[in-house]
Order: C-alpha cells, then structure tokens, then sequence
C-alpha cells in the first residue's frame, strides 16, 4: 500500500515547496485576522497599553503634583478643552487636555497612571489565576487519585458569595500587608492575590476536561511506553494541548479582573483614596458628578472601553482556536 | 430522581458546613475589638464582661457551634413564629410559640437569637426589613431581563449574521464589559441630572397609596431596573442565541418543516421549547448571583436593601451581621445549583441522574 504512495508524494513535492510551510500558529493569526472585532479589539487594547505605559514619559505633567499657593486657585477645577466648544467661557487651557481635578492635579496624568495600575492588576491577577487553574485542573485531569477531592474543592469555591467574601478579606489583611509591603505595595499584593485565588474555578474545569481526554490519546500512551515520568509528560505532551482554553480563559481572566478590581476600589475598598486606579478616579468624582461630568465619564469609559476590547479578543481567539471553525 | 436529589441534599450539607466554617474562621481573624472605641475609663473587668455579653470570649468552637445552632434551630423558630402570627401568606394557620427568648432574666443578656453589633436588635429583623426592597427592585430587573432576552436570543440565531444579530452581539458584548458602577452613574448624569426625567435616588420608605404614588414608584424603579437587566439580558440571550443555533441544524428540524409545519411552528414549538433547556438552568443559577451583583446597584442608588447592609456592617465591622449575610449568600447559592440540575433532570428526558 505505501509502495504507490511514496513516487506520488516525490511528484507533487516541487508543487508543494512553492507554497511556505505553515505552522499553526500562522493559521491561528489568519483566522483571528477574520474577526473583525477581534481584530479591531486587539488594536485597541495595544493602543490603550500603549498610552498608558508609554504616554506618561512625553506628558510633562506629574500625576500626584498638586500646585500651591495661587497656583492652586488658578489650576483646580479646570475643565476638559473640548468644553470650550459649547461654552466659551469656560475655564480650561491646552496645557491640562482632560482639565484638572478640585486641588489642582492634571487630569490626563492621573488617568494614564490610574491605568498603569488597573492594567497591571488585571494581568497580575490573570496571570495568578490562570496559574492555579491550569494547576489544579491538570492534577484533577491527569492523577485519578487527586480527581475527586480536587474538583469537590473547586465546587466549593464555586458556591463562596465572591464579593462579599473579597470585601471582608480587603478589610482583614489590608493592615499586615501594609505594614509589610507599604501603602501602596500592600493593597496590590492583596488584590491581586484575592483575584487570583477567587477567579481560578472555571479555567481548572476547562483544563480538567481537556486533560481527561487527552491523557487517554496514544501519543500520551506511547510517551508513557517508553517510560516518561509523569511530570514530563504533563509538560511536554499535555499541557502544550490545553493551550488555546488557556488562551482563551486568560483574555477573559483580564477583563473579570479590571472589573473586579475596579469595583473594590469603587465601593472604597480598594487602593487608598490619592492612589489612582480608574475605579479610585470613578468613585473619587461621583460626589460631583452634575458639575464636572467629565470626571466620571473618562475613567468609566476607559474600563468600559478596555474590558469590552479584552473581551472581543477572546470571542476571536476562541474562534481561531478552533480547528472545526478554522479554515472554514 | 428521587435517589439523586437524596444525594444531592445530604452533599449539600457538609458544603454548607465547610463553608461556614470558612466565613466563620476569616472573620475571625478580623482585627476589630468592638470594645476598643469604648471610653478609656471602663474598668477591664467591667470590659470583659461586655465583651461576655457581645459573645466573645469563649473558645473558637464552642462560638461556632452556638452560631450554627442560632442560624438553623433558633431562627427558623423565630421564623415560623413570624409566619403564623404576623405575615399574610401563612396568618390563617394556628399562631405557634416555638421560640422563648428567655426562661426568666432580662432580654439583653440571655437572647438567644443572633444579635447585631450595631444595631443590637436580631439580625434577621434587620434582613427582614431591607429584602423587599432588594427585591423588588432584583427580582423586577431579572424578569424585565428575561422578557427581553429570549425573544432577542430566538431571532439574533434565526436570522444569524443579519444586521440584527450583529447589533445584539454588540450590545450583549457592551452589556458584558460595562460595569454597573459606570452604567449606573452613566445613567444618573444623563437622566436624571440633565434631562431630570427620574430621581437619582430611590427612595425606600415611599409607600403605594394611590395611582400617583404608583407612578412615583415606577419611575425611580427604572433606572435601577435598566441597569442591572442589561447585565443580565446580554448573559441570557448569548446562551438563549448559542442554544437555538446548535438546536437549528438539528435532523427533528428538518423532519418537521418536511412535514409542511409553518415556520413559526417550527421555531417557537419545536426549536424554542428545546433551546429552552439549558437557558432555564442558567436563569436558575443567575439568581444567587444577581443578589451579589446587587450589591454595587444598591450603593450606586441608594437603594436601602440587603447589599446596601453588608457593606455598612463591614464598615462598621459588625461581625455577626455579616458573617450571617455571606452565609446566607452562600445558601442561596448551593440551593439554586441544586434546583438548575434538578431542573435540567426534569426538562431534559435524555438526562438520567443514576
């Protein structure tokens, strides 16, 4: 049978090499490249990293400076440029785009900065989250023995009221952390580690179910034959399989923990008040809001804006990961 | 059927234990003295015997075995009191006097029922007094989200790809990234600040008395309303559009239009009544969650409900109306798991629990 096999795959071989090889990853990024959505969200949230990370080194404004003397009565309160379009006399200027807030400090500044922290959280926090889970969903998949207690603990996760238990634990341990990490050190350890270990449920079910049918495949078999150690096997042959719902749980992780982080912070139990994050900076001007709008709208919108981005990007890759939509 | 709810029921008793016992732990740790704010001049021992009457003091399980005992033999007492005597619903039965708070002795120091820090009256009075409020204002955005999301979900997978069912998407995608406490001041600035159509605030001691009042009500009910059931609404039709697609293509489909069954037979007949399945289940599962979720609308409103107290008793560390509260959260979770796989058991003939 493979004796006529072999010439015709010599015959179509210069057919074949005129065409560069193509690995899977290429076909992902081809097809995510179909999802317009995806794509624009993808741009997006770069455009939005980007701005945050990036713009404060050409903004010449300081986040925290607060101007004093009659600096400070001339510089607070000023509103957004684009106000003078409708009202003339408005007070605003060039130098603060976004205006300032009531003691003086650029607004534009505090957003970029407030994002840093509202970015890096989330990817922190993603990044803990999507360790457990892959974790504990490999052990559940892989080690029988490890199945059952393991999944009846990721079932009991699943039934703790999350948000009330995040508040009461951001109030427990917000002083022994500070005292440990300093003010600002200590919130985004504890934040990012409560996240963390209150978000991991769904990627390790995922990841149990994919393991569960992979480890019982004949490449695991064959690896097994020659006599691979367990862990070995999880590394090289399992987890580079359960990669794509692990893509795709993080970009979802990303978004489930700006928003969390971001009500923490909105409730009043997040980062200290002249910390900003965007929720901080959205919590910090609601009392004002009929007189400066602005204030609330532009973090919101940035959350909004951010997550809605994330959470296109997942619905793409999800798509592209998918060997059956694939190519279609 | 009637083993696996057995099962199920007595699984669910060693889950709530755990649970508790994890509220209980966390909160014990809590770093709060609730005598510490007290006058400097109180003698320590006059201290301790306060401390003695908030119920600390004891050993760690012997506190938290009195709370279990409070929370499922003590307040249900008092709970079956209240229907038989006070409530409408169960009034008509015989009044009972299951529970007496004390075999002789003043009230404040041998109550047995779980006593609030704050406000040193019964928690579940307290709880009581606010759940209307939360519920009405949840339960009405659930169904307004329901009344919405099916029929969105049904044609956004009929006509898939349409210029409606891109448009939903977007929505429900906006529904899902917007958080509530953006959506909701979002709301506040533009209805009721510059087009002043609805108050800001809801106002919770307003009664119904006449049409006008009634109106009142349905105005600063809206916006609450309109922000969570979008939330709710973009989960809802997703999985109702994701359901009805995997159900179209199905061979039953093609059987019935053979057949030469009208088409809206065949889609809210046929289709419909199957893609409803797992939809129900996951409206089952929502509702624990939209009590939590609940939590950050009632603050950005005002809205005087159960969310709106757990935060002011974590404020105001109020250990047992909180540890009370989370716990409760907790029940309605575990029984609203139960009831969607009961649920999906009983819609679901090709389900069999053995």
């Amino acid at each position: 049978m493979t004796e006529p096999a072999a010439p015709s795959a010599e015959t179509l071989a210069p057919e074949l090499a005129t065409r560069p090889p193509r690995s899977q990853w290429r076909d992902v990024w081809d097809q995510f490249k179909k999802h317009r959505g995806a794509l624009v969200g993808a741009v997006i949230f770069v455009s939005i990293f980007a701005a945050v990370f990036v713009g404060p080194l050409f903004y010449p404004h300081d986040a925290q400076y607060v101007p004093t003397g009659r600096d400070f009565i001339r510089l607070r309160d000023m509103r957004p440029v684009y106000v003078l379009l409708w009202d003339p006399g408005a007070k605003a200027d060039w130098s603060h785009p976004l205006g300032t807030d009531n003691i003086g400090r650029d607004a534009l500044a505090r957003m970029m900065m407030g994002g840093q922290v509202s970015l890096t959280v989330g990817l922190a926090a993603m990044a803990l989250s999507l360790l457990l889970g892959t974790f504990i969903g490999v052990l559940a998949g892989y080690f029988r023995r490890l199945d059952g207690p393991l999944m009846r603990l990721t079932d009991l996760f699943l039934a703790l009221p999350l948000l009330p238990l995040l508040l009461v634990a951001v109030l427990l341990f917000r002083e022994p952390l500070k005292a440990a990490f300093g003010v600002e050190g200590g919130i985004f350890v504890l934040i990012v580690t409560l996240v963390g270990i209150t978000s991991w449920m769904q990627t390790a079910r995922i990841v149990r179910g994919d393991v569960l049918a992979l480890k019982e495949r004949e490449f695991v078999l064959a690896a097994r034959s020659i006599g691979t150690p367990s862990r070995r096997i999880v590394l090289r042959h399992i987890l580079p399989n359960v990669l794509s719902p692990i893509m795709v749980s993080a970009t979802l992780g990303i978004a489930t923990a700006i928003i969390t982080e971001s009500a923490l912070s909105f409730l009043g139990f997040g980062f200290p008040p002249d910390f900003p994050t965007w929720g901080r900076l959205l919590n910090d001007s609601v009392d004002r809001m009929t007189l400066y709008p602005e204030r609330v709208l532009w973090p919101g919108l940035a959350i909004s804006i951010t997550v809605l981005a994330v959470n296109y990007i997942g619905d793409g890759l999800r798509d592209a990961l998918d060997p059956r939509i694939r190519g279609r | 059927m009637l083993n696996y709810t057995i099962r199920r029921l007595i699984l669910a008793v060693p889950t709530l234990l755990f649970i508790a016992l994890t509220i209980f732990l966390l909160l014990e740790l809590a770093p709060g003295d609730p005598v510490a704010h007290m006058p400097l001049t109180i003698p320590p021992e006059v201290r301790e015997l306060m401390r003695k009457a908030l119920g600390l003091g004891e050993p760690v399980h012997i506190r938290f075995w009195k709370w279990l005992v409070q929370f499922f033999w003590v307040e249900p007492q008092v709970f079956i009191d209240w229907l038989t005597t006070k409530s409408a619903i169960a009034g008509i039965l015989p009044d009972t006097q299951f529970y007496v708070s004390c075999a002789g002795g003043d009230l404040a120091t041998c109550d047995a029922r779980i006593l609030s820090w704050q406000f040193r009256s019964p928690v579940m009075d307290i709880v009581l007094q606010r759940l209307p409020q939360t519920l009405w204002v949840v339960g009405t955005a659930y169904l307004v989200a329901i009344v919405i999301a099916i029929p969105v979900g049904v044609y956004s997978a009929y006509r898939q790809y349409s210029w409606f069912d891109n448009a939903g998407t977007f929505i429900t995608m906006v529904g899902f990234s917007v958080p509530p406490f953006f959506s909701g001041v979002l709301v506040i600035v533009i209805f009721s600040v510059q087009l002043g159509w609805f108050p800001s605030i809801y106002d919770t001691t307003h009664r119904v008395t006449d049409w006008d009042s009634f109106v009142f009500q349905l105005r600063q009910m809206v916006m609450p309303v309109m922000v969570l059931a979008l939330q709710i609404t973009s989960q809802i039709s997703r999985f109702m559009r994701a359901s009805m697609l995997d159900n179209l293509n199905q061979d039953y489909v093609r059987t019935a239009r053979a057949k030469g069954m009208t088409e809206p037979t065949v889609v809210l007949v046929h289709v419909l009544r199957n893609s409803m399945i797992p939809v129900v289940t996951v409206i089952a599962l929502g509702i624990p969650s939209i009590f939590g979720g609940a939590i950050i609308t009632e603050q950005v409103f005002k809205v005087n409900g159960i969310g709106e107290m757990l935060i002011k008793a974590i404020e105001a560390n109020d250990i047992p109306t909180v540890q009370t509260l989370t716990f409760i959260f907790a029940v309605l979770i575990v029984v609203f798991n139960l009831i969607a796989d009961l649920l999906y058991g009983i819609l679901d003939p090709r389900i069999r629990y053995d």
